[in-house]
């Protein structure tokens, strides 16, 4: 019995410790907004928030993330209004939208610790994040965007 | 006849090779001791062929990756850049969402091509780098017992190190890793050897 806390709420579940984190949450409880990529760290589209860094959930024990915080992408905003959500929506990043939880994911760890990112910065956070429809220049575009969005809400 | 004041040739020749020879063989190491323990305790020869034994297994793979010259890790037996060009960060743990142990757990992951792991896995931190690659036998060995380039460690510590968790795991690499040169009990004898008599540096 592992006990775990998922976008602010309890599960007590019967699965193995050494249980990668992403099966726990696509297939013991059914949060399968976060994706099966690769499972082996290489590609982030399974990114999700342990105690808010953007940790791969395909190669994390579930035992880590007992007695800690963990946020996926349906946790991430109570009502998908999350600046970066915003953007996205905006500027109709997805292509097959695949990857874009994990890139999501990514760039909101980067909005958090860098309030206006530079194209490096964001080239630096978010190349552990592969988009094979190449949406790159949206994505970019996009946090810039969710930088000024969230700059304005703070603001505003 | 006068008698004869000066030495044959030949006597000649062989105290200018022996001399020669000398002078070549005690070029090769530096004359003062990077820590002064006593006399008795020098011994500049065995120290730095000790070193020459460290100096393999600090160029290997599994030690220099993660000293690399830039401020990018390295990966695989040649030395190649990280994939997806992680970033060094100011406490050498990465940057934003490129965090290390955001994939290196804190054990190894099973399987190959999937990242080894530790507790404490990062890079040196940017303010001390402590660059491995591409540093020759007396460009390393001097930085190594500089307390301004190692880490502020002194002899003490420096000792402590050779059991510092994230070098032994490199002797834990992963599957298909190569280990490097020698045991760590080798190393760590020759490690020892190198401090203890003097941490002499290799000539130039």
């Amino acid at each position: 019995m592992v006990t775990l806390n998922i976008n602010n709420k309890t599960y007590n579940l019967e699965v193995d410790a050494a249980t990668p984190l992403l099966w726990v949450l696509r297939d013991v409880i059914g949060l399968v907004g976060t994706k099966y990529g690769c499972g082996v760290a290489q590609c982030g589209a399974c990114v999700v928030h342990l105690n808010g860094e953007a940790v791969r959930s395909c190669v994390t024990k579930v035992s880590r993330a007992v007695g800690q915080k963990v946020i996926t992408i349906e946790g991430l905003s109570e009502k998908n209004d999350h600046p970066l959500q915003k953007a996205w929506l905006e500027l109709d990043v997805p292509q097959c939208g695949y990857c874009q939880s994990g890139q999501i994911m990514s760039a909101a760890v980067l909005l958090r610790e860098n309030k206006n990112p530079t194209d490096e910065d964001i080239d630096a956070a978010m190349a552990g994040n592969i988009c094979r429809c190449g949406t790159y220049l949206r994505i970019r575009k996009a946090i810039h965007l969710a930088a000024d969005i969230q700059q304005k809400t703070k603001n505003g | 006849m006068g008698k004869r004041y000066f030495l044959p040739k030949k006597t000649l020749f062989v105290i200018g090779a022996l001399l020669i020879f000398l002078s070549i063989v005690m070029s090769g190491f530096e004359r003062k001791p990077a820590f002064d323990k006593g006399e008795s305790q020098r011994d500049s020869v065995t120290s730095v062929n000790a070193f020459m034994k460290v100096y393999q297994v600090l160029m290997s793979p599994r030690c220099m990756n993660c000293h690399p010259s830039g401020n990018v890790p390295l990966q695989g037996d040649d030395n190649h850049l990280h994939t997806m060009l992680p970033q060094r960060g100011k406490d050498g743990k990465g940057v934003y969402a490129m965090k290390c142990a955001n994939c290196h757990q804190p054990e190894n992951t099973p399987g190959l091509h999937t990242p080894p792991g530790n507790p404490n896995w990062h890079l040196p931190p940017a303010d001390m780098k402590m660059v491995f690659q591409g540093k020759t036998p007396h460009e390393l060995a001097k930085q190594l017992v500089d307390p301004k380039r190692n880490g502020q460690k002194n002899m003490a510590k420096l000792i402590e190190h050779a059991d510092d968790g994230l070098v032994l795991s490199g002797w834990n690499p992963g599957e298909g890793r190569t280990l490097p040169p020698m045991s760590h009990d080798e190393f760590k004898k020759y490690w020892l050897a190198w401090i203890k008599n003097g941490a002499y540096a290799p000539a130039p």
